[in-house]
Protein backbone atom coordinates (compact mmCIF):
# COMPACT_ATOMS: atom_id res chain seq x y z
CA UNK A 1 0.00 0.00 0.00
CA UNK A 2 1.46 3.65 -0.70
CA UNK A 3 -0.24 6.45 1.12
CA UNK A 4 0.79 10.04 -0.05
CA UNK A 5 -0.02 13.16 2.24
CA UNK A 6 -0.13 15.98 -0.03
CA UNK A 7 0.57 19.47 1.18
CA UNK A 8 2.98 22.47 0.93
CA UNK A 9 4.65 21.44 4.41
CA UNK A 10 3.00 23.49 6.68
CA UNK A 11 2.14 21.75 10.33
CA UNK A 12 -0.84 20.68 9.27
CA UNK A 13 0.68 18.48 7.07
CA UNK A 14 3.19 17.02 9.21
CA UNK A 15 0.45 16.37 11.82
CA UNK A 16 -1.39 14.62 9.49
CA UNK A 17 1.58 12.53 8.39
CA UNK A 18 2.03 11.64 11.87
CA UNK A 19 -1.63 10.60 12.53
CA UNK A 20 -1.37 7.74 9.32
CA UNK A 21 1.91 6.41 11.12
CA UNK A 22 -0.33 6.24 14.25
CA UNK A 23 -3.33 4.58 12.67
CA UNK A 24 -1.19 2.15 10.67
CA UNK A 25 0.59 1.51 14.22
CA UNK A 26 -2.71 0.58 15.47
CA UNK A 27 -3.49 -1.29 12.77
CA UNK A 28 -0.17 -3.74 13.05
CA UNK A 29 -0.06 -2.44 8.92
CA UNK A 30 2.81 -1.13 7.02
CA UNK A 31 2.87 1.15 4.07
CA UNK A 32 4.76 3.69 2.56
CA UNK A 33 3.88 7.36 3.32
CA UNK A 34 4.92 9.70 0.45
CA UNK A 35 4.88 13.88 1.21
CA UNK A 36 4.03 15.33 -2.16
CA UNK A 37 4.96 18.91 -1.30
CA UNK A 38 5.06 20.36 -5.28
CA UNK A 39 2.27 22.26 -5.85
CA UNK A 40 2.03 21.56 -9.68
CA UNK A 41 2.01 17.94 -8.51
CA UNK A 42 -0.67 18.52 -5.88
CA UNK A 43 -3.07 19.89 -8.14
CA UNK A 44 -2.35 17.31 -10.51
CA UNK A 45 -4.21 14.61 -8.10
CA UNK A 46 -7.46 17.28 -8.37
CA UNK A 47 -7.07 18.65 -4.66
CA UNK A 48 -7.78 22.34 -3.71
CA UNK A 49 -7.08 22.25 -0.24
CA UNK A 50 -4.70 20.45 1.91
CA UNK A 51 -3.72 18.61 3.20
CA UNK A 52 -5.22 15.71 2.03
CA UNK A 53 -4.83 12.39 2.11
CA UNK A 54 -4.12 9.67 -1.02
CA UNK A 55 -4.24 5.86 -0.47
CA UNK A 56 -3.28 3.92 -3.46
CA UNK A 57 -3.98 6.95 -6.08
CA UNK A 58 -7.46 7.07 -4.38
CA UNK A 59 -8.09 10.52 -2.78
CA UNK A 60 -9.79 10.00 0.54
CA UNK A 61 -9.58 13.67 2.33
CA UNK A 62 -8.76 16.95 1.44
CA UNK A 63 -8.85 20.19 3.45
CA UNK A 64 -8.99 18.40 6.81
CA UNK A 65 -6.30 17.02 9.68
CA UNK A 66 -7.77 13.77 10.03
CA UNK A 67 -7.18 11.92 13.85
CA UNK A 68 -5.57 8.85 14.15
CA UNK A 69 -9.23 7.38 14.82
CA UNK A 70 -10.33 9.35 11.52
CA UNK A 71 -7.60 7.55 8.99
CA UNK A 72 -7.79 4.09 10.64
CA UNK A 73 -11.31 3.91 9.28
CA UNK A 74 -10.69 5.23 6.26
CA UNK A 75 -7.54 2.21 6.03
CA UNK A 76 -10.11 -0.22 6.65
CA UNK A 77 -12.71 0.83 4.13
CA UNK B 1 -23.50 57.66 16.87
CA UNK B 2 -21.45 58.27 21.01
CA UNK B 3 -21.62 54.74 21.45
CA UNK B 4 -20.56 53.86 18.49
CA UNK B 5 -17.85 56.12 18.41
CA UNK B 6 -15.98 55.00 21.80
CA UNK B 7 -16.86 51.52 20.76
CA UNK B 8 -14.61 52.46 17.52
CA UNK B 9 -12.20 54.44 19.46
CA UNK B 10 -11.36 51.90 21.62
CA UNK B 11 -11.77 48.68 20.03
CA UNK B 12 -10.43 49.29 16.46
CA UNK B 13 -7.99 51.99 16.76
CA UNK B 14 -7.28 50.71 20.19
CA UNK B 15 -7.01 54.21 21.75
CA UNK B 16 -6.61 52.65 25.25
CA UNK B 17 -3.04 50.95 23.63
CA UNK B 18 -2.40 54.17 22.23
CA UNK B 19 -2.47 55.46 25.69
CA UNK B 20 -0.78 52.35 27.94
CA UNK B 21 2.24 52.64 25.52
CA UNK B 22 2.84 56.22 25.85
CA UNK B 23 2.66 55.60 29.90
CA UNK B 24 5.13 52.86 29.09
CA UNK B 25 7.35 54.62 27.03
CA UNK B 26 7.70 58.10 29.28
CA UNK B 27 7.18 57.08 32.53
CA UNK B 28 8.74 52.96 31.88
CA UNK B 29 12.04 54.38 29.63
CA UNK B 30 11.69 57.60 30.55
CA UNK B 31 11.69 59.06 27.05
CA UNK B 32 9.85 62.09 26.01
CA UNK B 33 7.19 61.59 23.58
CA UNK B 34 8.17 64.83 21.43
CA UNK B 35 11.26 63.51 20.89
CA UNK B 36 12.24 60.98 17.60
CA UNK B 37 13.33 57.91 19.71
CA UNK B 38 10.14 58.20 21.69
CA UNK B 39 7.90 58.60 19.00
CA UNK B 40 9.28 56.19 16.93
CA UNK B 41 9.10 53.48 20.14
CA UNK B 42 5.65 54.54 20.58
CA UNK B 43 4.73 53.92 17.36
CA UNK B 44 6.48 50.58 17.09
CA UNK B 45 5.24 49.42 20.17
CA UNK B 46 1.45 50.46 19.49
CA UNK B 47 1.27 49.10 16.16
CA UNK B 48 3.12 45.84 16.09
CA UNK B 49 1.04 45.23 19.39
CA UNK B 50 -2.44 46.74 17.65
CA UNK B 51 -1.82 44.51 14.34
CA UNK B 52 -0.83 41.37 16.45
CA UNK B 53 -4.34 41.90 18.59
CA UNK B 54 -6.40 42.61 15.31
CA UNK B 55 -4.64 39.65 13.39
CA UNK B 56 -5.41 36.87 15.62
CA UNK B 57 -9.15 38.27 16.69
CA UNK B 58 -9.60 38.69 12.64
CA UNK B 59 -8.26 35.63 11.34
CA UNK B 60 -10.31 33.10 13.81
CA UNK B 61 -12.86 35.31 13.21
CA UNK B 62 -12.80 34.97 9.11
CA UNK B 63 -11.47 31.08 9.04
CA UNK B 64 -14.51 30.29 10.93
CA UNK B 65 -16.68 31.77 7.83
CA UNK B 66 -14.14 30.46 5.48
CA UNK B 67 -14.84 26.74 7.03
CA UNK B 68 -18.44 27.20 5.42
CA UNK B 69 -16.66 28.00 1.82
CA UNK B 70 -13.77 25.12 1.11
CA UNK B 71 -12.63 25.60 -2.37
CA UNK B 72 -14.90 22.60 -3.68
CA UNK B 73 -18.18 24.38 -2.71
CA UNK B 74 -17.27 27.48 -4.15
CA UNK B 75 -16.18 26.01 -7.20
CA UNK B 76 -19.66 24.45 -7.09
CA UNK B 77 -21.20 27.70 -6.48
CA UNK B 78 -19.61 29.50 -9.54
CA UNK B 79 -20.36 26.68 -12.04
CA UNK B 80 -24.05 27.25 -10.92
CA UNK B 81 -23.83 30.84 -12.28
CA UNK B 82 -22.89 32.57 -15.54
CA UNK B 83 -21.81 35.85 -17.11
CA UNK B 84 -21.70 38.82 -14.67
CA UNK B 85 -23.42 37.77 -11.60
CA UNK B 86 -20.81 34.91 -11.91
CA UNK B 87 -17.84 37.28 -11.66
CA UNK B 88 -19.76 39.48 -9.09
CA UNK B 89 -20.32 36.21 -6.68
CA UNK B 90 -16.27 35.58 -7.76
CA UNK B 91 -15.10 38.67 -6.63
CA UNK B 92 -16.80 38.53 -3.74
CA UNK B 93 -16.18 34.77 -2.33
CA UNK B 94 -12.50 35.76 -3.19
CA UNK B 95 -13.29 38.18 -0.20
CA UNK B 96 -13.68 35.07 2.26
CA UNK B 97 -11.19 33.19 1.04
CA UNK B 98 -7.68 32.34 2.57
CA UNK B 99 -5.22 33.20 -0.20
CA UNK B 100 -1.87 33.17 -0.50
CA UNK B 101 0.33 32.64 -4.11
CA UNK B 102 0.85 28.92 -2.79
CA UNK B 103 -2.54 28.49 -3.04
CA UNK B 104 -3.30 29.69 -6.16
CA UNK B 105 -1.89 26.89 -8.07
CA UNK B 106 -4.23 24.75 -6.96
CA UNK B 107 -7.23 26.81 -7.06
CA UNK B 108 -6.74 28.26 -10.82
CA UNK B 109 -6.17 24.22 -11.94
CA UNK B 110 -9.24 22.89 -9.99
CA UNK B 111 -11.46 25.82 -11.29
CA UNK B 112 -10.17 25.67 -14.80
CA UNK B 113 -10.64 22.17 -15.45
CA UNK B 114 -13.86 21.77 -14.12
CA UNK B 115 -14.94 24.37 -17.01
CA UNK B 116 -15.14 27.42 -15.18
CA UNK B 117 -14.95 29.96 -17.50
CA UNK B 118 -11.02 32.20 -16.85
CA UNK B 119 -13.26 35.14 -16.47
CA UNK B 120 -14.75 34.04 -13.41
CA UNK B 121 -11.27 32.28 -12.22
CA UNK B 122 -9.75 35.28 -12.57
CA UNK B 123 -12.74 37.98 -11.01
CA UNK B 124 -11.88 35.89 -7.92
CA UNK B 125 -8.33 35.61 -8.66
CA UNK B 126 -7.84 39.32 -8.35
CA UNK B 127 -9.98 39.89 -5.53
CA UNK B 128 -8.80 37.05 -2.72
CA UNK B 129 -5.24 38.58 -2.06
CA UNK B 130 -6.41 42.29 -2.92
CA UNK B 131 -9.78 42.38 -0.75
CA UNK B 132 -10.30 40.80 2.27
CA UNK B 133 -12.40 41.16 5.48
CA UNK B 134 -9.42 41.57 7.52
CA UNK B 135 -8.06 44.32 5.70
CA UNK B 136 -11.36 46.33 5.58
CA UNK B 137 -10.83 46.01 9.56
CA UNK B 138 -7.72 46.71 9.67
CA UNK B 139 -8.22 49.76 7.02
CA UNK B 140 -10.97 50.82 9.38
CA UNK B 141 -8.90 50.78 12.31
CA UNK B 142 -5.71 52.74 10.94
CA UNK B 143 -7.86 55.48 8.28
CA UNK B 144 -11.19 55.51 8.66
CA UNK B 145 -14.61 53.46 7.93
CA UNK B 146 -15.44 55.62 4.77
CA UNK B 147 -11.55 54.64 3.91
CA UNK B 148 -12.06 50.95 4.22
CA UNK B 149 -15.36 50.83 2.59
CA UNK B 150 -14.04 52.57 -0.48
CA UNK B 151 -11.42 50.70 -0.87
CA UNK B 152 -13.59 46.87 -1.15
CA UNK B 153 -15.89 48.77 -3.48
CA UNK B 154 -13.20 49.34 -5.62
CA UNK B 155 -11.40 46.46 -5.47
CA UNK B 156 -14.59 44.64 -6.41
CA UNK B 157 -14.86 46.75 -9.38
CA UNK B 158 -11.73 46.40 -10.20
CA UNK B 159 -11.73 42.17 -9.84
CA UNK B 160 -15.39 42.26 -11.61
CA UNK B 161 -13.72 44.68 -14.29
CA UNK B 162 -10.32 42.40 -14.71
CA UNK B 163 -12.18 39.37 -14.84
CA UNK B 164 -14.76 40.34 -17.63
CA UNK B 165 -11.86 41.72 -19.91
CA UNK B 166 -9.78 38.80 -19.66
CA UNK B 167 -13.06 36.33 -20.36
CA UNK B 168 -13.53 38.76 -23.43
CA UNK B 169 -10.14 38.26 -24.40
CA UNK B 170 -10.51 34.44 -25.13
CA UNK B 171 -7.35 33.48 -23.39
CA UNK B 172 -8.09 29.99 -23.18
CA UNK B 173 -5.40 28.27 -25.77
CA UNK B 174 -2.74 30.32 -23.42
CA UNK B 175 -3.60 28.06 -20.21
CA UNK B 176 -1.02 24.93 -20.08
CA UNK B 177 -2.58 21.95 -21.57
CA UNK B 178 -1.97 19.67 -18.78
CA UNK B 179 -4.41 22.07 -16.77
CA UNK B 180 -7.48 21.39 -19.14
CA UNK B 181 -6.78 17.49 -18.73
CA UNK B 182 -6.54 17.63 -14.76
CA UNK B 183 -9.20 15.35 -13.22
CA UNK B 184 -11.67 16.91 -11.47
CA UNK B 185 -12.36 15.62 -7.73
CA UNK B 186 -15.51 15.47 -6.48
CA UNK B 187 -15.32 13.76 -2.86
CA UNK B 188 -18.08 14.33 -0.92
CA UNK B 189 -17.40 17.27 1.62
CA UNK B 190 -16.56 16.61 4.89
CA UNK B 191 -19.10 17.59 7.68
CA UNK B 192 -17.49 19.75 9.96
CA UNK B 193 -18.58 20.09 13.77
CA UNK B 194 -17.99 23.11 15.88
CA UNK B 195 -15.10 21.65 17.03
CA UNK B 196 -13.33 20.94 13.87
CA UNK B 197 -14.09 24.17 12.42
CA UNK B 198 -12.71 26.32 16.12
CA UNK B 199 -9.57 23.69 15.12
CA UNK B 200 -9.46 24.80 11.52
CA UNK B 201 -9.29 28.48 12.74
CA UNK B 202 -6.72 28.13 15.47
CA UNK B 203 -4.77 26.44 13.13
CA UNK B 204 -5.25 29.33 10.51
CA UNK B 205 -4.34 31.95 13.45
CA UNK B 206 -1.37 29.92 13.94
CA UNK B 207 -0.12 29.21 10.26
CA UNK B 208 -0.94 32.72 9.59
CA UNK B 209 0.75 34.24 11.92
CA UNK B 210 4.03 32.13 11.70
CA UNK B 211 4.10 33.00 8.42
CA UNK B 212 3.52 37.31 8.51
CA UNK B 213 4.81 37.90 12.04
CA UNK B 214 8.54 38.69 10.64
CA UNK B 215 6.61 40.95 7.69
CA UNK B 216 4.68 42.78 10.17
CA UNK B 217 8.26 43.66 12.05
CA UNK B 218 9.27 44.93 9.00
CA UNK B 219 6.78 46.64 8.02
CA UNK B 220 5.83 48.41 10.88
CA UNK B 221 10.20 49.20 11.49
CA UNK B 222 9.84 50.61 8.11
CA UNK B 223 6.68 52.35 9.44
CA UNK B 224 8.41 54.04 12.20
CA UNK B 225 11.40 55.17 10.27
CA UNK B 226 9.34 56.74 7.71
CA UNK B 227 7.30 58.37 10.66
CA UNK B 228 10.83 60.16 12.45
CA UNK B 229 13.58 59.32 10.65
CA UNK B 230 13.20 61.06 7.04
CA UNK B 231 13.47 64.56 7.22
CA UNK B 232 9.93 65.75 6.23
CA UNK B 233 9.86 66.89 2.59
CA UNK B 234 11.87 63.83 0.80
CA UNK B 235 9.68 61.42 0.77
CA UNK B 236 6.40 64.15 -0.17
CA UNK B 237 8.89 64.92 -2.77
CA UNK B 238 8.97 62.01 -4.36
CA UNK B 239 5.24 60.77 -4.03
CA UNK B 240 3.97 63.87 -3.42
CA UNK B 241 0.24 64.41 -5.07
CA UNK B 242 1.37 67.17 -7.37
CA UNK B 243 3.98 64.80 -9.26
CA UNK B 244 1.75 63.03 -11.70
CA UNK B 245 4.21 60.35 -11.49
CA UNK B 246 3.30 59.60 -7.41
CA UNK B 247 1.02 56.97 -8.29
CA UNK B 248 2.76 54.88 -11.21
CA UNK B 249 5.99 54.85 -9.13
CA UNK B 250 4.46 53.75 -6.15
CA UNK B 251 2.51 50.68 -7.71
CA UNK B 252 6.45 50.44 -9.43
CA UNK B 253 7.98 50.13 -6.46
CA UNK B 254 5.80 47.58 -4.57
CA UNK B 255 5.18 45.46 -7.23
CA UNK B 256 8.76 43.63 -6.20
CA UNK B 257 7.72 43.35 -2.44
CA UNK B 258 6.28 40.46 -1.13
CA UNK B 259 4.26 40.93 1.91
CA UNK B 260 0.52 40.58 3.28
CA UNK B 261 -2.11 42.86 3.73
CA UNK B 262 -0.52 43.28 7.81
CA UNK B 263 2.97 44.54 6.95
CA UNK B 264 2.19 46.69 4.30
CA UNK B 265 -0.48 48.92 6.18
CA UNK B 266 1.82 50.69 8.56
CA UNK B 267 3.77 51.71 6.15
CA UNK B 268 0.63 52.68 4.02
CA UNK B 269 -0.11 54.55 7.24
CA UNK B 270 3.22 56.24 7.89
CA UNK B 271 3.42 57.43 4.11
CA UNK B 272 -0.37 58.89 4.50
CA UNK B 273 1.13 61.06 7.87
CA UNK B 274 4.47 61.92 5.77
CA UNK B 275 1.84 63.90 3.29
CA UNK B 276 1.61 61.66 0.70
CA UNK B 277 -1.78 61.27 -1.14
CA UNK B 278 -4.16 58.64 0.57
CA UNK B 279 -4.80 57.12 -3.45
CA UNK B 280 -0.03 57.18 -3.48
CA UNK B 281 -0.27 55.12 -0.36
CA UNK B 282 -3.46 52.83 -1.34
CA UNK B 283 -1.65 52.29 -4.38
CA UNK B 284 1.27 50.81 -3.33
CA UNK B 285 -0.32 48.94 -0.85
CA UNK B 286 -2.67 47.40 -4.00
CA UNK B 287 1.03 46.28 -5.72
CA UNK B 288 2.49 44.73 -2.98
CA UNK B 289 -0.45 42.71 -2.00
CA UNK B 290 -2.36 41.57 -5.51
CA UNK B 291 1.03 41.97 -7.40
CA UNK B 292 4.17 40.13 -6.43
CA UNK B 293 6.66 38.38 -8.24
CA UNK B 294 6.60 34.99 -6.34
CA UNK B 295 2.91 34.47 -7.47
CA UNK B 296 3.92 35.58 -10.98
CA UNK B 297 6.38 33.19 -11.06
CA UNK B 298 4.18 30.74 -9.54
CA UNK B 299 0.95 31.44 -11.83
CA UNK B 300 3.45 31.47 -15.03
CA UNK B 301 3.29 27.65 -14.14
CA UNK B 302 -0.16 26.85 -15.38
CA UNK B 303 -0.30 29.67 -17.52
CA UNK B 304 1.71 31.18 -20.55
CA UNK B 305 2.98 34.75 -21.26
CA UNK B 306 0.42 36.45 -23.32
CA UNK B 307 -2.08 35.79 -20.70
CA UNK B 308 0.32 36.64 -17.74
CA UNK B 309 0.81 39.96 -19.28
CA UNK B 310 -2.55 40.68 -19.81
CA UNK B 311 -3.84 39.74 -16.35
CA UNK B 312 -0.61 41.49 -14.92
CA UNK B 313 -1.55 44.37 -17.09
CA UNK B 314 -5.21 44.65 -16.25
CA UNK B 315 -4.16 44.45 -12.64
CA UNK B 316 -1.11 47.16 -12.62
CA UNK B 317 -3.65 49.62 -14.63
CA UNK B 318 -6.47 49.43 -12.59
CA UNK B 319 -4.76 49.76 -9.49
CA UNK B 320 -2.71 52.85 -11.03
CA UNK B 321 -6.45 54.57 -12.01
CA UNK B 322 -7.34 54.01 -8.36
CA UNK B 323 -4.61 55.66 -7.03
CA UNK B 324 -5.56 58.67 -8.90
CA UNK B 325 -9.36 58.26 -7.91
CA UNK B 326 -8.32 57.89 -4.35
CA UNK B 327 -5.89 61.02 -4.63
CA UNK B 328 -8.55 63.18 -6.71
CA UNK B 329 -11.41 62.72 -3.87
CA UNK B 330 -9.19 61.86 -0.98
CA UNK B 331 -11.15 65.37 0.41
CA UNK B 332 -13.89 63.09 0.77
CA UNK B 333 -12.50 60.74 3.15
CA UNK B 334 -10.34 62.51 5.26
Amino acid sequence: MIIKILGSGCKKCITLSENTQAALDNLGREAQILKVTDIVDIAAHGVMSTPALVIDDNVVSVGKVLSAAEVEKLLCA
Amino acid sequence: MELFKWLNDQLLRMDWLAWLVRVLVEDGFGMDMASRTGASLHFFIYDVIKIFILLAVLIFSISWVQSYFPPERTRRILGSMSGFKAKLTGALLGTITPFCSCSSIPLFIGFTSSGLPLGVTFAFLISSPLVDLASVILLASIFNWSIAIAYVLIGLVLAVLGGTLIGRAKMERYVEAFVMHNPVLDIPQEQLTRRDRAQFAWAQVSDIFTRVWLYVLIGVGIGAAIHNWIPTGWIEALLGQENWWSVPLATLLGIPMYADIFGTLPIAEALVGQGIGLGTALAFMMAVTALSLPSLIMLKKVVKAPLLALFFGIVAAGIVLIGYLFNAFSYLFV
